[in-house]
């Protein structure tokens, strides 16, 4: 009764951060916006057992990723709304590439019916405790998960290099 | 079950009380260990020794004027602070403060919440403690405050890799995210700091850098940006953020102590035939003499040595700390496999 409470509130606050971001004339309250977000759906990830997740959440998103996008935002003290012009084209691309993530997203949300009949039988309550996810990532998809690493190896030397390129 | 919730709302507010009564007295102890260290008196007016200036300066703050700089962002001038102190309070939630009190015939353990994720909880409320300064210093609209705003995010940011990784080794031996955990580890064996040296001091000098203390306090550098992130604060805005700096001291000190000092272990605490409620006390008494040890090294660094410059600062962290920590890691790994540790 009490995780139900939960999930309305937690589900109530990510929907309307998520709506202020986008909203908010200011950069600043976007980015403040954003990281309620994150704290929503990380609540969301306890609900549901993945206690590991939902702290890793917390410290990537909202404790760095986040951090170095205020950063930024300060850095460059957007704290003034500078309406843009944009040509008709720019924006109805922009439309069409949210329609498109939409349809992605859309997609993936019918077929959880389906899922949650699958799941509601098995579901393992510690499943989402750091052993168990240890020992999923580090025996049944090691490859994959080095394979990851070795993406955001090749990411990063790209990103140094591009902002060392007079010294190359 | 009404019993231990009961219990651990007392434990909450004798945590938050101390917390604050110990950050009040840390002002005071830092004033009187700054005058000897420099061969002065220090504050004696307030009270025996000036052991009522912590009142003093309270009263002080509280009484001031309040003020709100005309072009600053009212909302967040005021968040900034709160937050700071916010995060300052949360992390003592997780940290073992004795062994367990026997009230009854039910032991409660003297700790609020030994989630098993402990650990990871510390490092996401440490990672969340910048926003404080940062949109404090954002919201003030004065380009010192910025400033330091900026240096206090991208130095939290560099540290908290080499703390991270540094207490990776550490969750590699003990196996456990938990603290209460890690806490009887050690009273098993010996304290974690024989087995990882290296990785205490990676973690003692990114504890300085996140609590933004001397040599690392360049976020409020007065000799280059007057006051830092907290320029345009007074009054009781200005004592949370003091304030809550030493709040994260206190509370540092109390991890390192928990995480590789025995915790509220001490030797030879079974030979000496207490038991109950009576060895209990005097674990947290231990417990308590390791931190006010840690808060001693706090105020001695920063009386002794110099502040460092902006990029000296980033290449300690990421040139020198970085790879020691990842080198610590590599040590660990290779010298469990060698004893056969590793599954």
């Amino acid at each position: 009764m009490l995780s139900e409470y939960a999930f309305w509130f937690l589900s109530f606050v990510a929907v309307f951060s998520a709506a202020g971001m986008i909203f908010s004339k200011n950069p600043v309250y976007s980015v403040l916006s954003l990281i309620i977000t994150f704290f929503a759906v990380a609540g969301h990830y306890f609900l549901l057992g993945a206690q590991f997740l939902a702290a890793v959440h917390i410290i990537v998103y909202a404790g760095a990723i986040m951090v170095l996008f205020l950063y930024v935002i300060m850095m460059l003290n957007l704290n003034k709304l500078e309406e843009e012009k944009r040509s008709i084209w720019s924006k109805s691309l922009s439309v069409a590439t949210g329609g498109i993530l939409m349809l992605v997203l859309l997609a993936a949300v019918r077929r959880t019916d389906e899922l949650n009949a699958i799941a509601a039988g098995e579901y393992d309550a510690a499943m989402g405790l750091t052993q168990n996810l240890g020992n999923v990532l580090y025996r049944e998809f090691l490859m994959p998960f080095e394979l990851a690493s070795v993406l955001f190896l090749g990411a990063m030397v790209g990103a140094v290099y591009l902002s060392k390129k007079e010294l190359a | 079950m009404d019993a231990l919730l009961i219990y651990k709302f007392i434990l909450c507010v004798i945590v938050f009380v101390i917390s604050l009564g110990m950050a009040a007295y840390m002002t005071w102890g830092e004033r009187k260990l700054a005058a000897i260290l420099q061969d002065r008196v220090g504050p004696d007016r307030a009270g025996p020794l000036g052991l009522l200036q912590p009142i003093a300066d309270g009263v002080k703050m509280f009484m001031k004027e309040e003020m709100l700089p005309t072009q600053s962002n009212r909302f967040l001038f005021i968040l900034g602070p709160c937050l700071f102190m916010i995060t300052a309070c949360m992390t003592g939630a997780v940290i073992p403060w004795g062994s367990g009190i026997t009230i009854g015939d039910v032991t409660y353990p003297m700790q609020i919440a030994d989630i098993n994720i402990g650990l990871l909880y510390l490092l996401g409320v440490v990672s969340i403690g910048v926003y404080g300064i940062m949109i404090g210093g954002w919201a003030s609209n004065n380009k010192y405050s910025l400033l330091g705003a900026l240096r206090a995010s991208s130095q939290m940011i560099s540290y908290e890799v080499a703390m991270g990784l540094a207490l990776i080794a550490l969750v590699m031996m003990t196996g456990t995210l938990s603290l209460g955990e890690i806490s009887r580890q050690q009273d098993a064996g010996l304290a974690n700091v024989v087995y990882q040296p290296l990785g205490f001091l990676i973690f003692i000098i990114c504890a300085f850098a996140e609590t933004n203390r001397a040599p690392f306090d360049l976020p409020e550098c007065e000799s280059e940006l007057v006051g830092g992130y907290h320029t345009e604060y007074s009054s009781m805005k200005l004592g949370l953020f003091l304030f809550a700096e030493y709040i994260n001291m206190f509370i540092s000190s109390a991890v390192m102590a928990t995480l590789y000092w025995g915790g509220y272990n001490f030797p030879f605490q079974h030979e000496l035939g207490l038991e109950g409620n009576t060895l209990a006390i005097l674990q947290t008494v231990a417990l308590f003499a390791k931190i006010i040890i840690f808060i001693f090294i706090f105020m001695w660094v920063r009386w002794t040595l110099p502040r460092f410059r902006y990029d000296q600062l980033m290449h300690l962290g990421w040139r020198v700390l970085l790879p020691l920590s990842l080198a610590n890691i590599f040590i660990t790994g290779i010298v469990m496999y060698f004893l056969g540790k590793l599954n």
